[in-house]
């Protein structure tokens, strides 16, 4: 490069120094574009006032053991459920090599009676039955996407099905003994 | 081009200055159509009838309907039971995008079978398929507008398909959404491209009239256009000839928005969208249920969206998958043959995508994605180079003119 433009320095310098003038505007252009383009992408993400809505709290007091209850946060359905012995046992028992994504019941429960998960499905988003006694709760006693078909255990962890991860933690505290706040 | 003399003295002036009249004498009579195409050659024209109407319709529509979660539903209703004649004015929307589809379909068929996408027409086929995925894009943002039960979960399926993109996927989704969930802000962006994305199909619509135009249309035997015999007016023998199938096209058209018009569609989308209950059996509109059985074929998330994507993909390649020199299907016996295996093979991946994914659906479901993908990637180019063609006749008019000649 260097050396092309010493050997037609002279005639060619003229060019040399306007090949860097249209680099140097065409980046400039790039750079312009990309400026212009950034507000319009962000227009696109969440609002302010969405972000704002980003936290909500749960009286625990009236769930019994082997109840749950859906609340929302953020627009989607969080469940919560205050597990029984058996359910957390069963969790706890589950060795890590059979789970597809492998994660310990402790990691995902602050305190085992408590299960607190997005319900929303890792696959595609629908939420899966099992929280009404009614419903299916699949082959491993948790939930059951109908959808297309996941599995997920007692510890909302993934087991057959097309989704790929455990139903997902929200971030949350203990307020007390019987509120939490998500978000 | 000669320019024509107009009798009219208005029409001459205006044409000396913007020669639009020229223009379309040029497009329309001058330009030199096969004089064999069939009837399988009107549902070009007839997609652009129903693009026509799908605008007209829509526009009046929107003056309607109120784009928020909390309105949407009661202005759908309000419009079918309140407004003028707002029960025929969607009826004939939401019909004519499934009727849209089914004249696509066939147009890309015929395609297809009639190998109109061999050289020169590539670009030409390309567009096409730029086409359809606009349309499907519109389809998707529209059905979610009356925001049912159906219209919430689809749109929440359809855009958690990014979240399979390895790392910025949940980023994208959200970016999609404008929130942590198909809400209100996803409603009114939806509504805001539903309104935009056919004016584009407009600009692609055209940009494929261009390269139409370039070469003319293919036809049923698939050799080229040798010289005037082979040859006649667009206008007016094909005119008529689209005329003729508009017709028959409107008589199928009204028959199910005037008689059965909740016919394609899901009773589920009367039901208000609630964000905390998935209906138990979703399933996209009838025209998604192939590609829909694929993304279900395939057990892993990512590799479900990749096949789901690649199946339209594929037919981006598909001039240069398609090895064989011989256009139409006519000269091609073991190609016409597969041709429609294919066919059925599509039909078979739509049934499987309409049943839950259990039991033997979901065996189908793999082999016939499995052939699809098969016949495009495989079939296709080795079949170009073992099989051997009938012979092309000389020209468009040979056979035709042959026999009358013996006789003389």
């Amino acid at each position: 490069m260097a050396e092309a433009a010493t050997a037609t320095r002279g005639h060619a310098e003229g060019e040399t120094r306007r090949d860097f003038i249209y680099l140097a505007a065409a980046g400039m252009g790039v750079v312009g574009a990309g400026a212009v383009a950034w507000p319009f992408i962000s227009f696109m993400n969440p609002s302010a006032d969405v972000l704002a809505l980003s936290t909500t709290e749960v009286d625990l007091k009236p769930v019994q053991e082997g109840m749950s209850i859906t609340v929302t946060w953020r627009g989607k359905p969080v469940f919560v459920r205050k597990r029984t012995k058996a359910e957390i046992d069963t969790a706890a028992a589950t060795k890590l090599s059979d789970l597809p994504d492998p994660q310990a019941d402790a990691a995902r429960a602050k305190k085992p009676e408590w299960l607190i998960l997005v319900g929303v499905c890792t696959h595609l988003g629908c939420v899966p039955l099992g929280q009404k006694t009614a419903d299916p709760k699949g082959e491993y006693g948790g939930w059951f996407c109908p959808c297309h078909g996941s599995h997920y255990d007692t510890s909302g962890r993934i087991r057959k099905g097309p989704a790929p991860k455990n139903l997902e933690v929200p971030p949350y505290a203990f307020l007390d003994d019987t509120t939490i706040r998500i978000g | 081009m000669a320019a024509p003399a107009f009798k009219n003295g208005l029409v001459r002036w205006i044409d000396h200055r913007l020669p639009v009249f020229s223009f379309l004498h040029h497009e329309l009579h001058d330009y030199p159509s096969p004089k064999n195409l069939s009837y399988w050659w009107n549902f070009g024209s007839l997609a652009g009838i129903v693009l026509v109407i799908m605008i007209v319709t829509g526009v009046f529509l929107a003056m309607h309907y109120t784009p928020h979660t909390a309105y949407a539903f009661d202005s759908v209703e309000r419009i079918m039971r309140d407004v003028n004649y707002g029960w025929l004015i969607r009826y004939i929307h939401m019909n004519g995008a499934s009727f849209f589809f089914i004249i696509v379909y066939i147009h890309i068929f015929r395609g297809m079978y009639y190998g109109s996408y061999k050289a020169p027409r590539e670009l030409l086929w390309i567009l096409g398929v730029v086409i359809l995925l606009l349309m499907m894009a519109t389809a998707f943002m529209g059905y979610v507008l009356p925001w049912g039960q159906m219209s919430f979960w689809g749109a929440t399926v359809i855009t958690n398909l990014f979240s399979a993109i390895p790392l910025v996927g949940d980023a994208i989704v959200t970016w999609l959404w404008g929130g942590f969930s198909v809400d209100n802000p996803t409603l009114n962006r939806f509504y805001s491209l539903h309104y935009l994305l056919p004016f584009l199909i407009v600009a692609v619509v055209m940009l494929h009239m261009v390269a139409l135009h370039r070469f003319g249309s293919g036809n049923p035997l698939g050799i080229d256009v040798k010289g005037p015999q082979d040859s006649i007016p667009f206008h007016p023998y094909y005119t008529a000839k689209d005329a003729f199938g508009a017709g028959v096209f409107f008589i199928a058209f009204a028959g199910v928005v005037f008689f059965s018009p909740n016919l394609f569609g899901e009773p589920d989308n009367y039901i208000p969208a609630n964000p905390l209950v998935t209906p138990p059996h979703i399933v996209p509109e009838w025209y998604f249920l192939p590609y829909y059985a694929i993304l279900r074929a395939i057990p892993d998330k990512l590799l479900g969206v990749i096949a789901m994507f690649g199946s339209i993909f594929v037919l981006f390649l598909l001039p240069w998958l398609d090895t064989a020199r011989v256009r139409s299907a006519k000269f091609r016996p073991t190609y016409r043959k597969f041709f429609w295996v294919l066919v059925v093979d599509c039909i078979v991946l739509g049934y499987v995508g309409a049943n839950p994914p259990e039991g033997w659906f979901i065996l189908v479901g793999r082999i016939a994605t499995a052939y699809y993908f098969f016949h495009f990637l495989i079939l296709l180019p080795v079949l170009g180079l073992i099989e051997r063609p009938l012979p092309l006749p000389q020209s468009i008019s040979a056979p035709v003119l042959k026999p009358a000649e013996g006789k003389a």
